[in-house]
């Protein structure tokens, strides 16, 4: 609830309405007073002048790309050949652009699924724990969050090197046969294992520790009742504390959609910047068909459809927020 | 009352278990960073680092062109971090404080701009760039930066202020301050920790992009850290130490400021969640 405006939002420029509120102290109709609605145009300009420099146009580019051929010879000219449909016509009629979707969208719904599940678990363990262990399990956990993308992947590799790495170390001593020098990269899926591991425990803690912080607000009595009334431990999730964190799941699970589906540095990294065909992702194939083999028009064609999946996909949070600052 | 003291001991296993899962990479990261190389490549994995040596933190800082992207880095986060303050906070205020045309446009706008993934712009950005013959320079990389932290900043600046009350400044200015003067002594100094946050959580959002710097930034001596970090990885199980020394001396900055706004990060998510 806002009592900001000081003016009702239909009114115009140099409409005198009347204040709401106690007028400040100056002489009225003095100039200031009239240039008043101008005000937050003004403070707005610079910012919104940038972003359409920067944002707008781009965006803009993106789409007209992806309507022309632009190769090496049309980027030395400077200007691409509109060719309508054609990029998107190769590529929905191309058997990998599927084969790609499909992977992007499964490697997505496992890291988020994931992500969610185990935040859960964690948030309601955090909830379990005497405060020093409480304590501890946070801290560790605000130490993986803070880590920057890149030295996680790094991290990471070196655990599962397959020489040295602590992993096929463990599995090795723990009789797990064939990981002795294995490498997990040789076979995409189990390649794949280890990039979601990665993207996992970078966005676990997130979850975890705002859920947790979300968690305080079910109300312990109710809890407490539906357990008198001799509801299991699913149960009163379920219908007790699920429902009152609805809201936080659901943001916190459309922020790591978007953050899954458009994976880029961690397969890019992970794979010493020459990953094979079986690793791409929609991030990859894009980036790939523009600057790997300067098809730029198709790249482009490959992001705009990127963006309309994650549209697609986010649509419902846009819709909730939107609900939620709405007038 | 036994039951009760076995929860407990599954609640503490899942929590020593956490707490490996979170700290030993970190811990292994650290620790290999101060190993010998004879102990690194060793195939019974030594826990501890001793004997140390500073050996591997010598070699990451004296890869080529280290001070450079060093000096790049800081040139690339400050100068976008406070260009994207300035401009952010202007536009935040104007959003959080003021009624006007349009205003349910723009905020519509910040949101929807925000699910658009930089990956996908990053070809038109970089086509304008060579156009203008801006790339691989810091110049570029900046403007390409703002395209993300702005929207992100005036969203988040606008959380902060209008979390502020509208009373406050109002009694002020019924005692006889002029909205400027009411803005100035009593809105800012309220909203100078949010500042401190948007800049810190900018600062990290520059931090970890790895793709725009690798894509616009060729030559050595231009690029940032982020790619002198990740240049290491090439030589796959070669030089761990220096890698693990690298990715160290990489994630300080990062933590300790992510540490100063950790906490502001889940209490602004959550409320704005409930409210929703």
């Amino acid at each position: 609830m806002r009592t900001v405006g000081t003016r009702p939002p239909s009114s115009r420029r140099r409409a005198a309405a009347p204040p709401s509120r106690p007028p400040a102290p100056r002489r009225p109709g003095s100039r200031a007073r009239r240039l008043r609605p101008l005000v937050p145009y003004a403070l707005l300009a610079p910012a919104l002048l940038v972003l359409a420099a920067i944002l707008g146009f781009p965006l803009y580019r993106l789409v007209s790309l992806s309507f022309q051929q632009y190769g090496l010879k049309e980027l030395f000219a400077g200007r691409g050949t509109f060719i309508g449909l054609r990029n998107y016509g190769d590529i929905l009629g191309d058997s990998f652009f599927w084969t790609v979707v499909a992977r992007t969208v499964v490697f997505a719904a496992v890291c988020v699924g994931l992500t969610m599940v185990l935040g859960t678990l964690v948030a309601l363990l955090l909830r379990n724990l005497a405060r020093p262990m409480r304590v501890l399990v946070t801290a560790g956990l605000v130490a993986a969050w803070a880590m920057p993308t890149l030295t996680a992947i790094s991290i990471w590799q070196w655990l599962f090197d397959f020489e040295f790495g602590v992993v096929n170390w463990l599995l090795t001593r723990l009789g797990v046969a064939g990981y002795e020098q294995h490498n997990w990269f040789d076979q995409p899926l189990q390649g794949f294992t280890v990039i979601v591991i990665v993207v996992v425990w970078a966005a676990l803690p997130f979850v975890a520790i705002t859920l947790h912080a979300g968690l305080t607000q079910v109300p312990a009595e109710l809890e407490e009742a539906a357990r008198v009334d001799g509801a299991g431990a699913w149960q009163v999730f379920r219908h007790i504390t699920f429902p009152v964190l609805k809201p936080i799941f659901l943001i916190l699970a459309t922020l790591s959609t978007i953050w899954d589906f458009k994976v880029f540095t961690q397969v890019w990294v992970m794979l010493n910047q020459r990953p094979s065909r079986d690793y791409f992702l929609l991030g990859i194939w894009s980036y790939s068909e523009s600057f790997g083999v300067t098809r730029y028009g198709k790249g482009a064609a490959i992001a705009v459809i990127m963006v309309l999946l994650l549209l697609g996909l986010t649509f419902f949070y846009v819709r909730q927020m939107l609900r939620a600052v709405g007038p | 009352m036994s039951r009760r003291r076995l929860a407990r001991a599954g609640y503490n296993a899942a929590a020593v278990l956490v707490l490996v899962v979170t700290l030993f990479p970190i811990y292994w990261m650290v620790a290999t960073g101060f190993k010998r190389g004879v102990d690194i490549l060793s195939f019974e994995p030594r826990w501890l680092p001793i004997p140390g040596t500073l050996e591997n933190y010598r070699a990451a800082i004296s890869k080529p062109h280290f001070l450079e992207d060093v000096r790049n880095s800081l040139v690339v986060v400050v100068v976008t971090v406070l260009v994207s303050l300035a401009l952010a906070f202007l536009a935040a205020l104007a959003a959080a404080r003021f009624r006007f045309r349009g205003q349910a446009l723009l905020i519509v706008m910040l949101i929807v701009v925000q699910m658009v993934p930089l990956e996908a712009l990053i070809i038109p950005i970089y086509l304008m760039l060579d156009h203008a013959g801006q790339t691989d320079r810091l110049a570029g990389i900046v403007v390409t930066y703002l395209t993300f932290v702005l929207p992100f900043s005036i969203w988040t600046l606008r959380g902060f202020i209008v979390n502020i009350p509208e009373e406050l400044e109002e009694a002020a200015m019924v005692d006889g301050c002029t909205r400027a003067g009411a803005f100035r002594r009593i809105l800012f100094p309220l909203v100078a920790p949010g500042l401190v946050a948007t800049a810190v959580f900018s600062f990290i959002l520059v931090w970890n992009d790895y793709l725009i710097a690798f894509v616009l930034l060729r030559s050595p001596e231009k690029q940032t850290l982020g790619i002198w970090l990740a240049s290491f990885t090439t030589n796959h199980g070669t030089e761990w130490g220096a890698v693990m020394a690298g990715s160290t001396l990489f994630a300080i900055p990062a933590v300790v400021f992510f540490l100063l706004v950790q906490r502001r990060v889940v209490s602004g998510l959550t409320a704005g969640a409930v409210k929703g």
